[in-house]
C-alpha cells in the first residue's frame, strides 16, 4: 500500500450525476451575448422599462471591465462565453402544486436522490430547474406571517416597490465584471422577504439544477430580513456532465436589518467543466448576525468569496466554507469581512481538500475601517492534501485602519498520513473507506452546522466522489 | 485444528527502501488461549514486530513467514488481517479529528459483517455502552473524536475498548500498560482478562517493558527480544529475573555467542 498507489486508485473526480434529462425548452436565445439578447430576455420576462435600462447599462459595464487577472485561470472563458446560451426557459408558467410538476422534472429529482422530504414536504421548496422556477410552494403559515418566497421574476412583478428599493444595492453593477454580466442577463433565483420580528423555523429551500448544454446560469437572489427577523435559506445544486465548458455566475444579495439573524447555506456540486463565479454579499446592520455556510465540490474553477459588510454597531458576520478540489479542479474560495462600525465581530472558518492535480486556494479579505473601534476578526483556514501532487495556497489580505481592532489568523496544512490510514485499516476499514472517513472528519466542524439531511447529503456526495475505485 | 494461532518463522524485516534489518530472524509460536509476554530493551524491535504482524506498509518483509490460523497473512492488506481476526493495540495510536469513536467503531464492526447484515445504531450502541462500562469509561467518551486531544491513558483505554468491541482472535498489545497509573492499569488488565474469559481461544501477545502488568495478566510464556531476535523464552519467572537483573546478562550471553 505505498502512498502513490493509495492515492491514484481513488478516482475522486468522476462526476457521478452525469445524466441528462430530455427537455423541451419553450424559448431559447441564440448562443453568445449582445444587447439584442438582453432585450429579448427582458421582453420575454415582460419586465418594466427600468429593468431593461438597468440590464443594458450593466452590459456596457461588463464590456468595459477587463477579465480579472487574479484568482483562477480565466483565459479560456471568453471562448466559452461565445458559445453558451444566455437564456432558456423550460416552461411558460410557474407550477403551483407538486402534482403539476412534469414527470420528467420529478425524474430528475429522483435521480439526484433528493429525499422526498426535501422534494415536497418541507415547506417553501422553490426548485429552480433550468433558468426559472418550475415549482414553488409556500407553506400557509408563512404567508400568514407575511413571508415572501418567490422566484426573482415574481418578486419583481408582484412586489415592484420593495424589489426596486433593494435590488442591486448590496452588489452594485460595477462591483466586478461578473456581477455586471449577471446584472445584464440574470434569470431565475429567489426573492425572499422576512417581515419585522418574524421567525421562520423551517429552512427555506431552493434546489436547482442546470440542465442544458452550453447554457449559462445567471441566477439572482435578493433577500431582505427585516428588523429582529430570523430565517435560514438553503440552496443546493448539482449539474450534469457535458463536454463543452459551462458557466455559472450568480449574484446573491442579502440585507440583514437591525437585530435580525440570517443564515444562507449552499452546497454546490458542479460538473468538472463548469466555471463557477459567484458574488454573494450581505449587508449586516446593528446587532444583526449573518452566517454564510458554503460547500463547493466539482467545477473546473470556482471563485467565490461570501462577504459580510458589517455596517451597524455590534454586527456579527460568520463564514464557514468547505471546498473539495479533485483532479483538474481549482477551488479559489474564502471570504470577505468588512468592519465598518464599532464593536463588529467576524469569524471565517475555511476547510479545503485537494487531491491529485486539484488545487485549492484560500483567499480572504479582512478590512477594518478607521472608527470601527473594538472590531474583532478571526480567520482559521485548514487545508488537507490527499497526496503528494495536490496543492493549496493561502492569500489572506488584511487591511486595518483602526488601531483598536484585533485580528487573528491561523492557517494549517495537513496531509492524510500513512499512520492515520494504517490505524483505520487495522480496524477493518478498506483503503477507500479509511480515506473517506479521514476526509469526513476533517470537514466535520463545518458539516455539523448543517441541518442533518444536508450533512448526510454532503457526506454522501463526498463518498460518491471517492467510492469504488480502490482495487 | 492443531496448528498454532500465530506462528512466526524466520521473520526478517526492514524499513521499506532502507538497508538495516530491524527484525533479524524472529521465531514465535502462540497457541490458542495463550498469553505471551514480549519484553526487551527499547529499540529491540518489539513495535516493529507488532506492526509487521498487522501489515504496516512502511515495513518490508525480506524473509520468513507469518501464519495466522495456519494461513500465510503476508500478502494480506491490514484491513484483511483485521477482518481475519488480528488486532493491534497501538503503542502510539493515531488521532483522527472529527470522527467520533462511536461512528468509527460502528464502521469497523460493520466492515466485518456482510452487506445487509450491518448492525443497527441501537444494537451497536448497546454493545458499546456495555464495553465502556466494563472499562469504567464515561459514556460521553463515545462521542469524542478518535484520540484527538486524549491523554496517554485515555488513548490506551480506547485501544482496549476497540479490542473489546471487535472481538479479535489475536490481540497484540503494544505497551498498553505504559503511561497508565495503577488504577487505570488494573482496569485495563481486568478488561483483557474478561475478554479471555469470554473467549477461551483468545490469544494475546503482550508487549511490555515492565513486569508490573504481569501481576494482573498471567502470561503462559515470556519472551525477551534483543536486537531483532527472540533471545530467550521461559515461564513467568523469566520476567522476575529481568526485573531483578535487567537485560545485561542476556546482552553478555548474546555477545558471547
Ligand atoms: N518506520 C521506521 N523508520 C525508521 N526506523 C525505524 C522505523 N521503525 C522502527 N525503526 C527502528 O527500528 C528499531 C526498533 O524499533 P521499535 O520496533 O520501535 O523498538 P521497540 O518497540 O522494541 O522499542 C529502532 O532502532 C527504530 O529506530
Ligand atoms: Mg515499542
Amino acid at each position: 500500500m505505498p502512498q502513490n498507489e493509495t492515492i491514484a486508485g481513488l478516482g475522486l473526480d468522476e462526476y457521478k450525476y452525469g445524466f441528462v434529462t430530455e427537455d423541451q425548452p419553450v424559448f431559447k436565445t441564440v448562443p453568445g451575448l449582445s444587447s439584442d439578447i438582453v432585450r429579448q430576455i427582458s421582453h420575454h420576462k415582460e419586465e418594466p422599462q427600468w429593468m431593461l435600462d438597468f440590464r443594458l447599462k450593466a452590459l456596457d459595464v461588463y464590456y468595459s471591465k477587463p477579465m480579472p487577472k487574479w484568482g483562477g485561470d480565466l483565459s479560456k472563458l471568453e471562448d466559452t462565453l461565445d458559445e453558451i446560451y444566455f437564456y432558456l426557459k423550460p416552461q411558460d408558467q410557474m407550477e403551483r402544486s407538486w402534482d403539476d410538476v412534469p414527470q420528467e422534472i420529478k425524474d430528475t429529482f429522483e435521480k439526484l436522490g433528493i429525499p422526498e422530504a426535501e422534494r415536497k414536504a418541507l415547506a417553501g421548496v422553490g426548485a429552480q430547474y433550468e433558468s426559472e422556477m418550475v415549482y414553488h410552494s409556500l407553506k400557509e403559515q408563512w404567508e400568514e406571517q407575511g413571508v415572501i418566497f418567490e422566484s426573482i421574476e415574481d418578486g419583481l412583478a408582484k412586489h415592484p416597490e420593495l424589489f426596486r428599493q433593494y435590488f442591486s444595492t448590496v452588489v452594485p453593477t460595477h462591483d466586478n465584471k461578473f456581477a455586471a454580466l449577471n446584472s445584464a442577463v440574470w434569470s431565475g433565483g429567489s426573492f425572499v422577504y422576512i417581515p419585522k420580528g418574524v421567525k421562520v423555523e423551517i429552512p427555506l429551500q431552493a434546489y436547482f439544477r442546470v440542465n442544458a448544454e452550453r447554457m449559462g446560469q445567471f441566477e439572482r437572489t435578493l433577500i431582505i430580513c427585516e428588523e429582529g427577523a430570523e430565517a435560514h435559506y438553503i440552496e443546493g445544486c448539482t449539474a450534469p456532465v457535458y463536454s463543452t465548458d459551462s458557466f455559472h455566475s450568480g449574484v446573491i444579495e442579502i440585507v440583514v436589518k437591525k437585530g435580525a439573524r440570517f443564515r444562507y447555506t449552499t452546497i454546490q456540486n458542479w460538473s468538472n467543466n463548469m466555471y463557477n463565479l459567484v458574488t454573494q454579499r450581505a449587508l449586516v446592520h446593528e446587532d444583526a448576525k449573518m452566517e454564510w455556510l458554503d460547500g463547493n465540490l466539482g467545477s473546473k474553477l470556482t471563485m467565490k468569496y461570501p462577504s459580510c459588510f458589517l455596517v451597524g454597531e455590534r454586527a456579527h458576520g460568520e463564514i464557514l466554507s468547505i471546498a473539495y478540489a479533485g483532479d483538474g479542479q481549482h477551488q479559489d474560495t474564502g471570504g470577505k469581512v468588512i468592519h465598518a462600525a464599532p464593536n463588529t465581530t467576524s469569524q471565517i472558518t475555511s476547510k479545503s481538500i485537494s487531491k491529485g492535480l486539484g488545487r485549492s486556494s484560500y483567499r480572504g479579505l479582512c478590512k477594518v475601517y478607521d472608527g470601527a473601534e473594538g472590531a474583532k476578526s478571526n480567520v482559521e483556514c485548514d487545508a488537507l492534501l490527499l497526496d503528494e501532487q495536490s496543492r493549496t495556497d493561502t492569500y489572506p489580505y488584511i487591511e486595518i485602519d483602526e488601531n483598536t481592532a484585533s485580528i487573528g489568523h491561523e492557517a494549517t496544512v495537513s496531509k492524510v498520513g500513512d499512520e492515520q490510514l494504517f490505524y483505520l485499516m487495522s480496524r477493518g476499514l478498506d483503503e477507500a473507506e479509511a480515506m473517506a472517513m479521514i476526509v469526513r472528519g476533517f470537514i466535520e466542524p463545518v458539516a455539523k452546522e448543517l441541518p442533518l439531511e444536508y450533512a448526510i447529503e454532503l457526506n454522501r456526495l463526498i463518498e460518491l466522489e471517492m467510492e469504488g475505485s480502490v482495487g | 485444528m492443531s496448528e498454532p494461532l500465530l506462528s512466526i518463522r524466520g521473520l526478517r524485516a526492514k524499513v521499506e527502501g532502507e538497508d538495516g534489518e530491524i527484525l533479524r530472524g524472529v521465531d514465535l509460536d502462540l497457541e490458542r488461549g495463550e498469553v505471551h509476554a514480549l519484553m526487551g530493551p527499547n529499540g529491540s524491535g518489539k513495535s516493529t514486530l507488532a506492526k509487521v504482524i498487522a501489515g504496516h506498509p512502511a515495513y518490508e518483509v525480506t524473509a520468513g513467514e507469518i501464519l495466522f490460523e495456519g494461513e500465510d497473512v503476508l500478502e494480506l492488506e491490514p484491513d484483511e488481517r483485521s477482518r481475519a481476526g488480528i488486532f493491534l493495540a497501538f503503542q502510539y495510536p493515531a488521532e483522527i479529528p472529527g470522527v467520533s469513536i462511536a461512528n468509527f467503531l460502528r464502521t469497523a464492526v460493520n466492515s466485518r459483517l456482510g452487506e445487509g447484515e450491518e448492525m443497527d445504531v441501537f444494537g451497536f450502541q448497546r454493545t458499546l455502552t456495555e464495553k465502556m462500562e466494563m472499562l469504567k469509561m464515561d459514556p460521553g467518551f463515545a462521542t469524542r473524536y478518535v484520540n484527538d486531544g486524549f491523554s496517554g491513558g485515555e488513548k490506551k483505554r480506547n485501544e482496549i475498548l476497540q479490542m473489546a468491541v471487535l472481538r479479535p482472535a489475536l490481540g497484540v498489545l503494544d505497551e498498553t500498560d505504559s503511561g497508565l497509573d495503577i488504577d487505570a492499569l488494573k482496569i485495563v488488565a481486568r478488561g483483557v482478562n474478561r475478554l479471555s474469559e469470554a473467549d477461551e481461544a483468545l490469544g494475546v501477545l503482550l508487549i511490555t517493558h515492565y513486569k508490573r502488568i504481569l501481576n494482573y495478566i498471567q502470561p503462559n510464556v515470556v519472551h525477551v527480544m534483543m536486537a531483532g531476535r527472540i533471545a530467550e523464552s521461559g515461564g513467568a519467572s523469566l520476567a522476575d529475573k529481568l526485573e531483578a537483573e535487567g537485560y545485561d546478562w542476556l546482552q553478555q550471553a548474546a555477545a558471547a555467542v
